[in-house]
């Protein structure tokens, strides 16, 4: 075999396998972002996504309860009742007013059931320099490093 | 004259020097007037000092607590530690940007400065490269996020009155952990640092600058920056694992990506360069990857700072975003340009000659790095690309990242062992096997070792013998090259290995930062074996979680200047005898009535023991305790230690290859693939030590 044959050999096959495990990786993890209005509007198929959802948490509306805490989120003049059922402790920054994102699927009676919540103070809060603060992994985030 | 308002008027100098400096920087090109080209060297250094100024008022400000500026209201307050004042600088939007500009500004000053006698041919172009960087830049300072504005209301009368706080809003808790004032500016130094290579290798390419000079000139720039990136990378890395309490330290988050991205690329080039030095090859392929680590750190700026793909949608999204595009684009095109008009200039001298040889390890080094690139930063982009061609945002998170990025990571451990080893043009059986026989077979006892012990998580035990491989491979090295120097000069072994370094840094200190790779490796393969455990608990009680007992002595809350703790006392048992106390802390800010995590950490080469007070448990009042066991996570961060050694060591000049060299090249060395490195020829060269 040529030798420019072989590099190319060598380079496919490397990039093939990457492609692979990316569409694999993609196919796994993969999240809708909708906002709370358009989670009304979905089909069902699209319902059963996982998806983030993004809005202020309503003032009073976190309850701790046993294995869940339950908050309304609200965004555009509607409001999605949430109940957080993750196993990590929610953020500090999750307080009342606070700008919340949610991930996990909807379920019955219009309740998100989510497994991630992410949060940011919404009165102050700007990113960081450094590629840190602005987005940062919340307490909640995990990945498998 | 106010501080504010010198600030802002040294602001506005500087973006008027930077002009002058582009603009006359190209008449001088043109009419290589001895005088213009002064001139405008004088005005980009002039630029510079007009930065330090603007960068100093701001600070001054900070210091003196003066609340009647927006950003120092916005994030700093009477009570903030000194410390935390500095940082301050940069923990938002307006004064990070002149953070940016402020870093590039001693990197410009010190080239302009360094090479003002030399290199007469090509430094009007780097000149006009770095003063176009500048204005970009200093069109933010002055004209879309000034960091001086000063706080004013409309009075009575419909005129602007200035105002002043009594106090400020004080920094975000988040920020106020002391890798947050050494963390950014490492960060920023790689970001901005990549801005001296970018401006030599588009200035020689439109110069037509012969020869690979450019390279020469840029080694020590491009390593002093890739070697703030790494910094910065890990010490965000330690930042997120020791403050944000979730157990981890890498969630591949979009702006934690956009720091790793420019790293691959700066990684990539330092590798390829030395096809080019040594072989005339991948002359295009050098040029690109300066352009595109130069794009991905503006890139990384523009994410960090405008919020585009910010995981939790976007906090900080601001109308920077337009600015940022606008100059990427400019850039790309100015590259592509200079690309097309000179592109005969970079024309290869010689081929690929045999798979297994140097430049195809060279090669598949960057096809992997340039391949974990690409699929970090369209992982990145993902919402914006799915948004842009389907209408739905999607995003992708750490399991797609972590499929594709471990066998990328495991590729590259391998080649760090094997490409040093390998020859020029092509490698012999015979070299292989005397290069690699002792090495493999180290790696394969502890595997079986390994296995034996119980080892199963796949992808951490392949990594563990390829840890074991690369690091016998680098021991192997030293232990020839110190061997025989100490033949002939009969001094300690530890002694010969230190003048073999020397005599070569480049090469010794590149293995010292492969051995920190590995380090970094031992690591990260320790997070398969992550485990943690949560529990409310009373006083008195304990909980098991690997070797570790921990019981709960007690609480209390101790008020400090800014915020108010409060601490867990958690004794560590480690069979039935106490090894020391833990705190876990809740802290509350007053100013900000916001909380922040201190994460208490016992760390040992072995694992650490990460303990969280993750709040109280709001039905039984009690609070609980989040315990993790990571093993091994201490090795990365010692990791980094090495990796910055190595690359200081590599920075040192040679020492004078003596006349023990004449005798070296026998048998023992000769053989060895890279023995010709030591030849005095290559260490007088100039740039290029």
């Amino acid at each position: 075999m040529k030798k420019q044959a072989k590099f190319g050999v060598g380079i496919g096959v490397i990039v093939a396998a990457m492609g692979f495990l990316a569409w694999l990786g993609y196919g796994e993890s993969k999240t809708y972002y909708h906002t709370i209005a358009e989670l009304e509007t979905l089909k069902d198929s699209a319902r059963n996504q996982r998806m983030r959802i993004g809005g202020t948490v309503e003032v009073g509306s976190i309850r701790h309860l046993s294995g869940r805490v339950d908050f309304v989120l609200e965004g555009e003049g509607k409001t999605l009742p949430v109940s957080y059922i993750g196993t990590d402790p929610l953020p500090d920054t999750f307080v009342d007013k606070s700008q919340a994102l949610v991930e996990g699927r909807p379920g019955p009676e219009g309740r998100f059931v989510a497994e991630v919540v992410q949060a940011k103070c919404a009165s102050k809060y700007e990113a960081a320099p450094g590629g840190k603060g602005g987005a940062e992994p919340s307490p909640t985030e995990r990945s498998g490093m | 004259m106010p501080v504010d308002v010198f600030g802002s008027f040294a602001l506005v100098l500087a973006f008027v020097c930077a002009v002058y400096a582009f603009g006359g920087g190209i008449a001088a090109i043109i009419t290589r007037h001895p005088l213009l080209i002064k001139s405008t060297r004088q005005a980009g250094m002039a630029t510079c000092c007009l930065i330090f100024l603007a960068t100093f008022s701001l600070e001054y400000l900070f210091f003196s607590d003066n609340f009647s500026i927006a950003y120092v209201v916005s994030h700093s307050n009477r009570d903030l530690a000194t410390f935390y004042k500095i940082a301050a600088l940069w923990s938002g939007q307006e004064g990070s940007l002149l953070f940016w500009s402020f870093l590039l500004a001693i990197y410009v000053f010190s080239v302009l400065l360094a090479y003002r006698n030399k290199n007469g041919e090509l430094m009007p172009y780097v000149g006009v490269v770095m003063a176009g960087v500048q204005i970009f830049f200093l069109t933010l300072n002055n004209f879309v996020a000034s960091p001086f504005k000063a706080l004013a209301s409309p009075g009575a009368d419909g005129v602007m009155n200035y105002v002043a706080r009594a106090d400020g809003n004080g920094l975000t808790p988040l920020l106020q952990y002391p890798e947050m004032v050494i963390h950014p500016p490492n960060l920023y130094s790689g970001y901005t640092g990549f801005t001296i290579p970018f401006a030599f290798a588009l200035g020689a390419l439109l110069a037509r600058y012969p020869g690979e000079k450019w390279i020469h000139l840029t080694r020590k720039w491009t390593m002093i920056a890739w070697m703030f990136q790494s910094v910065g990378i890990l010490l965000g890395a330690h930042w997120a694992y020791a403050v944000l309490g979730w157990g981890g330290y890498w969630g591949w988050d979009p702006v934690e990506n956009a720091s790793f991205l420019p790293w691959l690329t700066g990684t990539a080039f330092l590798h390829s360069v030395m096809m080019q030095e040594k072989r005339g090859m991948m002359k295009v392929w050098n040029v690109w990857l300066v352009f595109i680590t130069f794009l991905l750190c503006i890139l990384g700026t523009f994410l960090t700072r405008s919020g585009v793909v910010s995981s939790v949608h976007a906090f900080a999204q601001s109308s920077i975003g337009t600015w940022f595009v606008a100059f990427l684009s400019l850039i790309i095109l100015v590259c592509f340009g200079a690309y097309l008009k000179n592109r005969d200039y970079l024309k290869s001298e010689n081929q690929l000659d045999s798979i297994v040889s140097r430049e195809s390890s060279f090669l598949f080094n960057n096809l992997i790095l340039l391949v974990s690139c690409v699929a970090i930063l369209s992982g990145t982009l993902f919402p914006v690309f799915s948004e842009w061609i389907t209408g739905d945002r999607i995003s992708v998170g750490a399991p797609f990242f972590n499929k594709v990025n471990i066998p990328i990571g495991l590729l590259l451990l391998f080649l760090t062992g094997v490409g040093p080893l390998l020859a020029w043009r092509k490698t012999s059986t015979e070299s292989l096997k005397r290069n690699f026989g002792w090495p493999l077979a180290i790696g394969v006892v502890a595997g079986l070792i390994a296995l034996v012990f119980g080892f199963r998580e796949i992808y951490s035990w392949i990594c563990l013998i390829l840890c074991v491989f690369v690091a016998s491979t680098v021991g192997l090295e030293f232990y020839r090259g110190a061997k025989v120097i100490r033949a002939r000069s009969g001094a300690s072994f530890v002694a010969s290995a230190v003048e073999l370094t020397m005599r070569n840094t480049r090469r010794y200190g590149g293995y010292i930062v492969h051995m920190g790779m590995v380090f970094v490796f031992i690591g990260l393969a320790g997070a398969a074996f992550n485990r943690d455990l949560q529990k409310d608990m009373r006083q008195g009680d304990s909980m098991q979680i690997g070797p570790y007992t921990l019981v709960l002595q007690g609480f209390d809350a101790r008020p400090e200047k800014n915020y108010t703790a409060q601490r867990l006392l958690v004794e560590v048992l480690r069979d039935k005898k106490p090894i020391m106390m833990l705190y876990p802390e809740k802290r509350r800010f007053e100013t900000t009535t916001e909380n922040g995590t201190m994460v208490a950490i016992y760390s040992t080469l072995k694992e650490d023991l990460y303990v969280v007070y993750a709040g109280n448990n709001p039905e039984t009042e009690l609070p609980v305790v989040h315990a993790y066991l990571n093993p091994l996570v201490k090795w990365i961060w010692f990791g980094g230690v090495v990796v910055v050694f190595g690359t200081l060591v590599a920075l040192l000049p040679n020492r004078r290859a003596m006349l023990v060299l004449a005798g070296a090249q026998q048998p023992a060395v000769a053989a060895q693939p890279l023995g010709h490195e030591l030849a005095p020829t290559v260490t007088l060269r100039e740039g290029h030590d």
